[in-house]
């Protein structure tokens, strides 16, 4: 029998367990970053369009953290980390996860489209799709690259925040997403150094499951490296200033200093630099992004233009 | 039965009410930001 024919309705379902479908915290990191792509493009919307677009990212990536809940049940339920999840707890039938997913998703895409721009709308629209159809219900089941691959999804809110002001695309954006992009790898694979067992229990193919704990360390030093050059870029192509200079640099050296400790680590069991360097990799994300938005709200100049 | 759906005092009653009113209230807003941001369009279209 399926994992998840054996979950039983154990209670009824309240509005915090619809709420935790939406991956609050998930969300929380993808609307700085998208706030971030709005506030940094240059040009003027209206500030209820840029409101609207705002929503807009936060209901999508709501939809689809609820959707790959939905779909994911069978292993949430077998990992401990997101074992009382909605879904698995019993809280909220799968079924229902699904179509309030995809209605969230189908809502979120029209809003976009009708009072913001189509290339917003279809960029949000690919981002739903990659993060639920390409990573959830293909790669991650199959191979140890899911989320190299999948972390796309993750990387494009600053894209769409962008494209949301101007309209188009340019270099800027993408860089922002190269970092994004290239930061992920190194954030869950951390994660799952020390959670490799429940990975192993739940028959997903992270990296350290399938080649091991010594080739995880060795790649999340190799992206690390890639990423601490790439993260000050922005300071070069004429998006962010010395503030923003000072924190990607410091913030990208303190990430190399815990990559190097992880790739040194011994203790296989507690895993104690993975876990420093997961923490760091939240801050790396948060503090040179912060550092773009102070920057355009203090109207200081970029540092190359 | 704490849990019967029937009840409207018990606690299947009390959080069917409370899942109702928070879809009355999202639902409410989006129609207060469809009718506002229309506004704006509007207004947008016609400074053009």
């Amino acid at each position: 029998m399926a994992i998840a024919e054996t979950f039983s309705y154990s209670r009824v379902t309240t509005v915090g367990d619809f709420f935790a479908l939406l991956k609050p915290r998930v969300m929380s990191l993808v609307v700085f970053t998208g706030l971030a792509g709005i506030i940094a493009a240059p040009g003027h919307v209206h500030p209820l369009t840029a409101f609207t677009a705002l929503l807009s990212i936060a209901l999508a990536a709501g939809a689809s953290g609820a959707l790959n809940m939905a779909y994911d049940s069978d292993i949430d339920g077998v990992m401990a980390r997101t074992a009382s999840r909605p879904i698995p707890m019993g809280h909220v039938v799968r079924e229902d996860a699904m179509a309030f997913g995809w209605s969230i998703a189908a809502f979120s895409v029209a809003t976009m489209w009708l009072f913001v721009n189509w290339l917003a709308a279809s960029l949000l629209a690919f981002t739903v799709f990659f993060y639920v159809v390409v990573y959830t219900l293909w790669l991650k089941r199959r191979t140890s690259q899911n989320i190299v691959i999948g972390g796309l999804a993750g990387a494009l809110p600053p894209a769409i925040g962008w494209a949301s002001v101007t309209g188009n695309l340019g270099l800027a954006p993408l860089v922002l997403v190269a970092i994004i992009f290239m930061w992920t790898p190194p954030h869950f694979w951390a994660l799952a150094l020390w959670r490799c067992g429940d990975y192993a229990k739940a028959g997903v193919p992270m990296l350290p499951v399938v080649k091991g704990k010594t080739v995880t360390r060795r790649h999340i030093l190799i992206y690390s490296l890639i990423l601490a050059p790439l993260g000050v870029a922005p300071a070069f192509i004429g998006l962010g200033g010395m503030l923003y200079l000072v924190c990607s640099a410091s913030m990208g050296f303190w990430m190399l200093l815990e990559a190097f400790a992880t790739w040194r680590e011994k203790d296989d069991v507690k895993e104690p630099a993975a876990k420093r360097l997961f923490g760091v990799s939240l801050l790396y994300v948060f503090v040179p992004f912060a550092a773009l938005i102070v920057e355009r709200l203090l109207h200081l100049p970029p540092l190359w233009t | 039965m704490d849990d019967d759906p029937f009840d409207p005092n018990g606690r299947a009653g009390r959080e069917r009410r409370k899942r109702n009113i928070a879809l009355a209230l999202a639902l409410g807003g989006l129609v207060i930001l469809f009718f506002v941001m229309s506004i704006v369009q509007w207004h947008e279209n016609m400074s053009h």
